[in-house]
């Protein structure tokens, strides 16, 4: 980026005050920070958003008022007032100087302030973005950098979710740790219940955690954004099939009581039936809003009248994701309602290590020794 | 609302919908599934439709649709109907008019 002085050295100032200066005074409290260069010389090269022009508006209006002082100077009439007056008059010209130089170094500093929040924004967005690569293998010139942050407008929502889910995965992680610990242990069964609600209600948090989101948007759970690569291959509207869940817990129950086994395959043809339902609405759903987008006179472009059509489908969408995440809350429900406590806990250890698995998969995958093209 | 109510005793299992809806679609399939055949009434295609919207809101019923009678009782919309179906309670309900399909 060009250095600073050629943006400012036209606007012939003579050091009454030396806006190069203070902006550098700025920039290098912002390098000592450890905020990347890139955010320094987006605002003195001159950002389209940013202080610029403000700072050349300013110049420019100092110039005119001091043309405009020195102008009021000249005048007096006699010789006596002319010299009695004239270092009033170079006072109240300095005072009012300064208070012009001070405005200015206000805007100056607020447009500067405004720069730092977006570029906090942006960095964390960034940062979000690098951890989500480590867990899963970078795309390199792929779908990953055009996605993030970058193209669209910030969605303040998601920003939030994909930290908060961070989080989640510490804890989870924490969790499956206890689970493991406690049944090698061979803890009480009362200690052992504490531990699989805190698993449950753990998986209810997330539920809660993407409700909120779906409302930011939903077609970034549709997508399953947050997830590792392998994870997002088995995705269901969002999520993992509750079917899949029983089918990946039920080896690791046994031995199962008779009732238990019945209660088990009931819940599980119950799940594939409530799974069936949701996925022929969601098919129907995709099917309506391709009718609504391609309807209309050919040549209209996206002049779409039916888009009040297409957005209540939309909105729509919010619900079957929402609905999905409460069969999967109903799921895990259900199972520690039929489970004795140390098999809801083997359960729990079980379902936690298979997503670490696939998690872990994800990276595999992508960081695998490759014969070069 | 009369009309609800009576609409609600005609059959069985009676399902309140809107023709745009796809969640009330997904619960008529899953109701097939299970080997019933409700009846499906789409509000938005009755002229009083507005009304039996409010009537079925009073009722309880915040989605409004799908609203779900069984016996002529409101039972609830998409999320209890998923509830008491995961729980084996929805079966159990559906036994006497299993045989209407």
């Amino acid at each position: 980026m060009n250095s600073p002085s050629t943006q400012f050295v036209s606007s012939g100032r003579m050091g009454m005050y030396d806006p190069i200066h203070q902006i550098g005074m700025w920039g290098e409290n912002f390098k000592s920070n450890g905020i990347s260069n890139a955010s320094t010389s987006m605002f003195i090269a001159g950002n389209p958003n940013s202080s610029q022009p403000i700072l050349i508006a300013a110049d420019t209006k100092l110039d005119n008022q001091s043309e405009d002082t020195s102008h009021g100077t000249l005048g007096p009439s006699s010789k006596y007032d002319q010299e009695a007056s004239k270092p009033i008059d170079k006072v109240k010209r300095r005072l009012a100087q300064n208070r012009e130089a001070a405005r200015k170094s206000r805007l100056r500093k607020k447009a500067y302030v405004q720069q730092l929040e977006s570029s906090r924004l942006k960095l964390f967005q960034l940062e979000q973005e690098l951890e989500r690569a480590r867990h899963q293998g970078l795309y390199i010139g792929g779908v990953e950098t055009s996605h993030m942050g970058f193209a669209g407008p910030i969605n303040s929502g998601i920003a939030t979710f994909e930290m908060e889910y961070g989080h989640w995965l510490e804890e989870q992680n924490k969790n499956i740790c206890d689970l493991r610990t406690a049944l090698n242990a061979h803890i009480s069964d009362f200690e052992l219940r504490i531990l699989v609600d805190t698993g449950i209600n753990h998986y209810s948090e997330l539920f809660r955690m993407k409700a909120t989101a779906a409302k930011a948007d939903v077609f970034y759970l549709m997508s399953g954004m947050w997830k590792s690569s392998a994870e997002r291959f088995f995705l269901w509207i969002g999520g993992f099939r509750p079917s899949e869940l029983l089918k990946v817990l039920k080896p690791q129950l046994e031995p199962l009581t008779d009732q238990q086994l019945l209660d088990v395959c009931n819940l599980k043809q119950s799940c594939q039936q409530a799974e069936d339902a949701l996925s022929q609405g969601m098919e129907k759903l995709q099917q309506t809003l391709a009718e609504t987008v391609a309807a209309g006179r050919l040549g209209e472009a996206s002049h779409m009248p039916q888009m009040d059509t297409a957005m209540e489908k939309l909105e729509g969408l919010v619900r079957f994701v929402q609905q999905a995440d409460h069969l999967r809350q109903i799921t895990l429900q259900q199972m520690s309602i039929i489970l004795t406590t140390r098999q809801a806990a083997r359960g729990l250890l079980a379902l936690g290590e298979y997503f670490q698995r696939l998690r872990a998969l994800s990276t595999l995958w992508v960081t695998r020794p490759r014969e070069p093209a | 609302m009369e009309k609800v109510m009576g609409l609600a005793s005609e059959k069985g299992v009676v399902i309140f919908s809107k023709s745009s809806c796809c969640m009330c679609y997904a619960v008529k399939i899953l109701f097939q599934g299970i080997g019933v055949d409700p009846l499906v009434y789409e509000i938005d295609q009755d002229p009083e439709g507005r009304e039996m919207e409010r009537a079925l809101m009073r009722m309880g019923c915040t989605a409004p649709v799908p609203a779900v009678f069984i016996g002529g009782k409101l039972i609830g919309s998409t999320n209890e109907i998923m509830s008491l179906h995961l729980s084996g309670t929805l079966i159990q309900m559906l036994k006497p008019y299993q045989a209407l399909s």
